[in-house]
């Protein structure tokens, strides 16, 4: 119950927030995979300090939304801001090195490497001392002490969970000023989702911005400020989740109630 | 028992060879999914560099560990250029280009090198300099350790171990893990997947610059061609250990060095080059995915 009265402050406080211009902001963009329209035109904003989910059905577009976002896709037309500045054509790489971090679909992990080599390449654009890296190892293993039982483990042997924690925890290392999760929840056992799900609000109300895809619409909706709905490559309908939790058409479609 | 032990000796100093090679096509493999024809030309040209340093550094004849160390530090440098080059300019344009583009670019690659090569070095083969005084330093159960091979066997096994330092400790090795497992998630790590794969063509090249100097000094007849039979040895030692597998190539390497001391000593010395072929088409029958190698479906 406490954790919803503060997201409510972070949602007003988001909403002074309209005020200034927004972190992130995608304008309008269209991408392909050949000649098929996986993006049909959409646009989006994320504030500083907030938590936006992106929700919607197989398909819908939202992995590649993230994808476009951090670089891995060009978009035919449209255009990307952050901090003001157009990102469309930084490569992927540069744009992690601006903050933008993204845990992509299906974890990411580094099967080949081990638990704390996975961790250490999340830190691997940053320029900091060995001495605040090991912080930041344990500031993960606070988060997930699974992770830390197992940190010289090949990451080829752990759990979905455990992969998924270090998934959302190596993206940490990175310092990230906005999140990109891509289906954190998925497959996963109930206890493990909520794990993952306290993680997120923490680290947001530490300062770290969200932008969270979900299919698992009711929990995003739970534990953000804002949401946008994808279907079939366009944003359907966008609002305060408080509010996209109690319309109708979302009740039915992603709900399922 | 002298004669086994002799040819295990030479076979473990040959295979060594084979195994520095070897190391330049599965490294690459392992990252772009690419067999670089060309790396066995970069080989040629790195015994070649060190033929043109030892003369211009007048040490041509003045064998030593110094001229020595020269020669090879020189010729891994010039091998680490080339192989450099020719990812930079040859292989990052076609990138995003269907894999068999960058196959034939790397076939054109290999020829534009050997045919360059009879033009810039001529094709008459010429003499590696004496570089390193051979002698006998000790022998066992009647078979010589010459000094010539323990160097060879010195040199190829610490930069082996160097290797896999970097490969295994360094913040560089653990990108270069991550990259060959996947190079979109990589990039989103903050990885330039750019820059890894030069360092990549840069470490595996100069690998073969040593490899070349090694030869030179143990069979001394250099020629624009000589990377092509050498070269196929050492792919078929790296296909052998499984492809984009390093321990498997280092395996790979000293197997086939070994049998072909053994078919050479034991049945005939026409035999020593169909080898290679024999073992490259059983292993591809029998165990496709090398013998570290871990089976997986490849969409050519
Ligand atoms: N690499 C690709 N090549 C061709 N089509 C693709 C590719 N990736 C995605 N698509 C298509 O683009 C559309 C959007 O895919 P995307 O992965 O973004 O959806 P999603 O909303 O993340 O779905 P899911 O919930 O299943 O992960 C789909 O129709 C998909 O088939
Ligand atoms: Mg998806």
């Amino acid at each position: 119950m406490l954790e919803y009265t503060i997201t409510l402050v972070f949602s007003t406080s988001a909403d002074m927030n309209k005020m200034t211009s927004p972190l992130l902001t995608i304008q309008n963009i269209r991408v392909q995979y050949g000649c098929i329209d996986a993006l049909k035109g959409i646009s989006l904003d994320v504030f500083q300090g907030e938590i936006i989910s992106l929700i919607g059905a197989n398909g819908a577009g939202k992995s590649t939304t993230l994808r476009t976002v951090s670089g891995l896709h060009t978009p035919i037309s449209g255009d990307i801001l952050f901090q003001g500045h157009s990102i469309v054509h930084t490569q992927a790489d540069q744009i992690t090195r601006l903050g933008l971090i993204h845990a992509p679909e299906g974890r990411g992990i580094f099967l080949n490497l081990t638990v704390l080599e996975n961790l250490e390449i999340g830190a691997y654009a940053r320029r900091s001392s060995r001495r605040e890296i090991f912080q930041d190892y344990e500031y993960i293993f606070s988060l997930f002490p699974r992770l830390k039982e197992r940190r010289k483990q090949e990451a080829g042997t752990l759990s979905g969970g455990e992969q998924q924690m270090l998934s959302i925890g190596r993206a940490l290392m990175g310092k990230p000023r906005v999140l990109l999760l891509d289906e954190p929840s998925l497959g996963l056992a109930p206890q493990v989702v909520n794990t993952i799900f306290s993680v997120i609000q923490k680290v947001n109300k530490e300062g770290t911005t969200v932008l969270l895809v979900e299919q698992n619409a009711y929990q995003a909706l739970k534990i953000s400020q804002r949401g946008y709905v994808l279907e079939t490559g366009e944003i359907v309908l966008t609002g305060k989740s408080s509010e996209l939790l109690t319309n109708k058409k979302i009740q039915e479609a992603y709900l399922g109630c | 028992m002298e004669e086994f032990l002799q040819h295990v000796i030479n076979g473990v100093s040959l295979g060594s060879i084979y195994a520095l090679i070897a190391l330049g096509y599965t490294m690459v493999y392992g990252i772009l999914q690419l067999i670089n024809f060309a790396h066995s030309d970069v080989y040629m040209v790195g015994a070649f560099v060190g033929f043109y340093a030892a003369r211009f550094l007048n040490i041509a004849d003045s064998p030593s560990y110094t001229s020595f160390f020269t020669i090879l530090l020189i010729a891994m440098a010039g091998c680490a250029l080339l192989g450099f080059s020719i990812e930079r300019f040859a292989y990052r344009p076609l990138r995003n280009a269907p894999r068999l583009n960058v196959l034939i670019t790397a076939i054109g690659v290999s020829l534009f090198l050997e045919y360059t090569g009879q033009v810039v070095f001529g094709a008459t083969p010429q003499l590696f300099p004496n570089i390193l005084e051979d002698s006998i330093i000790f022998s066992f159960g009647g078979a010589r350790v010459t000094k010539m091979d323990a160097t060879i066997l010195v040199t190829a096994v610490g930069l082996m171990i160097v290797l896999r330092h970097i490969i295994q400790n360094t913040l560089l090795g653990k990108a270069m893990r991550a990259t060959s497992f996947n190079r979109h998630w990589a990039s989103l790590m903050g990885i330039s997947v750019d820059r890894i794969i030069s360092m990549t063509f840069i470490i595996g090249s100069a690998l073969a610059g040593a490899g070349a100097v090694l030869v030179g000094m143990k069979y001394p007849k250099i020629e624009p061609l000589m990377g092509v039979m050498i070269g196929l040895k050492a792919f078929v030692a790296a296909v052998l250990g499984g492809i984009g597998n390093i321990p498997g190539a280092v395996l790979g390497g000293l197997v086939i060095g070994i049998a072909e001391e053994f078919v050479v000593g034991y049945i005939s010395s026409t035999y020593r080059d169909a080898l290679a072929f024999s073992i490259l088409i059983v292993i591809l029958l029998f165990r496709p995915a090398g013998l570290l190698g871990r089976f997986s479906v490849e969409k050519v």
